[in-house]
């Protein structure tokens, strides 16, 4: 069933949507009730999809756990910017240890959990893609293949942005940055490398994976509650765009965002116990160009002559998504969908299932 | 109890007795039988613990960090490679005030790859900002552990229990294995400084700017000053307790009215007193002073302990490549202006500490024949024609490989 009846098509504010919902049915952002677990006056960039994203996840978390939640976060951006101490802008309780070994220590304050018998008490860990992919992933598959009962949020601006962005595990192919510049016969990131987090978290069989960007809201809010829904290992992997990294105007985070899923790149789904479940489908598909036209880490794509064969290989990872993890499977000009989606959480339909 | 039994069995069992809630274990020579141990008593219902197989050293220190920054008391184990792979992940516990307790069962660090004993793995971590305890024996080892909890907790500072490997993890001997009351009187419950609490929120693992830095880093070192003053205490509440003498800052053996004095640290000293008690006979006035606690360093009991005599020799069971020893160098700053001092490498990778060497070699720096910097039976014949082939050749190969063909023996050989 449905965890939501209603989902409004977002177009970049939700404001609209919550009006027109009861009060139980609004998002948990919208809500006077909303725990703000990244307050306000930390020190993220203009339009960081990060503290955005951080925000959106943990709040729901915290709706779902009633407030008992202790998090665990990776050195990085969030890391940085939400803690230049004396102030703080954590209202939960939070512990940064090391780059690489959130997973390890968020399993840690699960063990502590559970020895001490505070079962109502869950353990989140988070981290960037540098965090996560890369340095942490050792760990993180070590929790996953343990099945620890901690939620672990990766937030993907797919390059080590706090360092000055260079590249990581999770940099797409051709896109520019410090360590993969835009020169030479082949520009930015090279193709066929890299690793998909969500999959291989599938793997593990695992109770709970799913994907989402913060441009979908109630998509997101769904995938961190229903994250909660379970024990043992669970991962979420949001795609937040980095204006600073991304070469992206600090107001087009969320439309950069839409785009990627739009677009194939990104595709949205959830999987349980390492089946896919439910999709996200694209509503507007959209040319990979529209979404690689708003980021200057693709500029040299596009000046000073067009890279046709490189954005038709980006096309190409694009439909093969479009394809494998079936995103356009009931975009079938239905006209009722142009203005209001039944989508409900992915995976509510048993035939958007792959 | 008295009880024939195995080092790590006796750790094991010990360290059970002390209630640790989570138990991070991670399979390293000759570490292993301590986690296996304690896993099966998990295992069994026989302790209330989580025990976590992690997947690498590293994670077995950050689940601990985790767990005791929420207020569990938390143990791990580990040795050599295992050590250094935790490494970035040890200096994080000490910097968070965590008081874990971590077993280190020590062996040398490669390459070339040896599992067998030296201090080499310690050593590396000296500045850590772990406290750290070396034993001498068994039941010392499993005493240190009883002392090493109710010291980290009281300091919120982690402590390292170093046992030689295999000399003391693997041998079976006497041990007194207290009781769970004893145990339970000595070591209250974890009452943390700070912790992870969904009804008090607190950020920990803030970064801090030079603004503050260097008060925290102080403030790390006021925690160490702080252990020396309550070691000596803890031990001697231990010796009441438990009625035998076990940890403490340094232990003197037979220097009253000693020329000569040998410092060194771990089971070695054992074999160290017995060389000593044979050059006693032949009217030698030499003497024994083991290093119970290197870290904090206990610069003043030190500098007391030798002010009488006129000639040290330190036994260093590890290598500063460059440098010579790094207990030598500490010795040195306790002792400014103090006696000569020779440094002896001694049994790095397994090499036996015989009695005999020992005696030749503090006979000839009784008569002011050592060196400064000495390495115990080294085979300068092999490390001579490995010397020669280098000059000779430029491409000569792997050294360790070249040698051990030239001696034509496994490697596996101990002694």
């Amino acid at each position: 069933m449905p965890y939501e009846q209603i989902k409004f098509y977002q177009v970049g504010s939700f404001a609209a949507g919550n009006r027109l919902l009861d009060p139980e049915q609004r998002s948990v952002q919208s809500g006077s009730e909303r725990s703000n677990t990244l307050t306000c006056g930390h020190r993220a960039c203009q339009g960081c999809g990060e503290a955005l994203g951080a925000r959106y996840a943990l709040d729901a978390v915290m709706r779902a756990t009633k407030g008992k939640m202790i998090a665990v976060n990776a050195t990085g951006c969030l890391e940085v910017f939400s803690t230049p101490f004396p102030e703080t802008s954590w209202q939960i309780p939070w512990l940064h240890s090391l780059f690489g070994n959130a997973p390890a220590v968020a399993t840690g304050v699960a063990a502590a959990m559970r020895a001490k018998g505070r079962t109502d008490v869950r353990v989140v860990g988070q981290g960037g893609d540098g965090g996560t992919v890369d340095i942490g992933m050792a760990c993180l598959s070590g929790m996953f293949e343990r099945d620890d009962d901690v939620l672990y949020i990766c937030y993907d601006n797919q390059a080590y942005m706090n360092t000055g962005v260079q590249r990581s595990g999770a940099t797409p192919p051709a896109a520019r940055t410090a360590t993969t510049p835009a020169v030479g016969d082949e520009p930015g990131n090279a193709f066929g490398q890299g690793k998909n987090v969500p999959l291989i978290a599938m793997a593990h069989e695992i109770p709970y994976v799913a994907t989402a960007t913060v441009a979908d809201l109630r998509d997101l809010e769904y995938k961190a509650a229903r994250a909660m829904d379970f024990h043992g290992a669970r991962y979420l992997h949001i795609l937040v765009p980095c204006p600073l990294g991304w070469g992206s105007a600090p107001g087009d985070t969320i439309k950069v965002a839409r785009l990627a899923t739009e677009s194939g790149l990104f595709p949205v789904f959830e999987a349980e116990a390492g089946t896919v479940t439910g999709v996200s489908p694209i509503r507007r598909r959209v040319p990979v160009t529209d979404y690689l036209r708003t980021q200057s880490r693709y500029a040299h794509l596009f000046h000073p002559a067009e890279r046709t064969k490189v954005i038709a290989r980006i096309q190409a990872a694009a439909d093969r998504n479009i394809t494998r993890f079936g995103l356009m499977k009931d975009q079938t000009n239905d006209p009722e969908r142009t203005g209001v989606t039944h989508s409900g959480p992915a995976g509510s339909d048993p035939a958007e299932g792959s | 109890m008295l009880k024939q039994i195995e080092g790590s069995r006796a750790v094991a069992e010990t360290v059970a007795m002390c209630r640790p809630e989570v138990i991070c274990a991670y399979p390293i020579t000759p570490q292993t039988h301590i986690v296996e141990a304690l896993g099966a008593m998990v295992k069994k219902g026989d302790l209330a613990a989580e025990f976590i197989n992690v997947e690498s050293e590293f994670a077995a220190m950050s689940v601990a960090i985790g767990a005791s920054a929420s207020g569990a008391r938390a143990y791990t184990a580990t040795a050599s490679q295992g050590l250094l792979y935790m490494c970035e992940a040890v200096h994080n516990a000490a910097g968070l005030g965590l008081p874990v307790v971590m077993t280190v069962a020590n062996r040398a660090i490669g390459a070339p790859i040896n599992i067998w004993n030296d201090h080499s793995d310690a050593m590396s971590q000296r500045d850590a900002g772990w406290i750290q305890l070396y034993a001498q024996t068994s039941q010392e080892a499993l005493d240190l552990h009883i002392q090493a909890f109710r010291i980290a907790e009281e300091l919120s500072n982690p402590v390292m229990v170093c046992m030689d490997g295999f000399l003391l993890t693997h041998a079976s001997e006497r041990a007194d294995i207290p009781a769970q009351a004893q145990v339970d009187a000595f070591v209250p419950p974890y009452q943390p400084r700070q912790v992870l609490d969904p009804s008090d929120p607190v950020s920990i693992g803030a970064m801090v700017g030079p603004e503050a830095f260097t008060e925290v880093r102080y403030l790390a070192h006021a925690r160490m000053r702080e252990a020396l003053e309550l070691i000596p205490q803890v031990a001697a509440r231990f010796t009441a307790d438990f009625c035998r003498e076990s940890g403490g800052l340094v232990r003197p053996y037979r220097t009253e009215d000693a020329d000569l004095i040998v410092v060194g640290l771990g089971s070695v000293l054992g074999t160290v007193e017995d060389a000593v008690d044979e050059l006693r006979d032949t009217g030698m006035r030499v003497g024994v002073l083991g290093i119970t606690t290197y870290r904090p360093f206990p610069a003043r009991a030190i500098a007391e302990a030798l002010s009488g005599c006129g000639r040290l020799v330190v036994l260093e069971r590890a290598l500063s490549p460059g440098t010579g020893g790094m207990v030598s160098a500490d010795i040195r700053m306790a002792l400014p202006a103090g006696p000569a001092m020779h440094t002896v490498i001694a049994g790095l990778g397994g090499r036996a500490v015989t009695r005999k060497s020992l005696r030749a070699m503090l006979t000839q720096a009784a008569a002011g024949a050592l060196g400064p910097l000495t390495f115990l039976d080294l085979d300068a014949g092999l490390a001579g024609r490995e010397l020669a082939r280098m000059r000779d050749a430029r491409r000569s190969g792997p050294s360790a490989e070249n040698m051990l063909r030239d001696l034509g023996i496994s490697a596996s050989r101990i002694g």
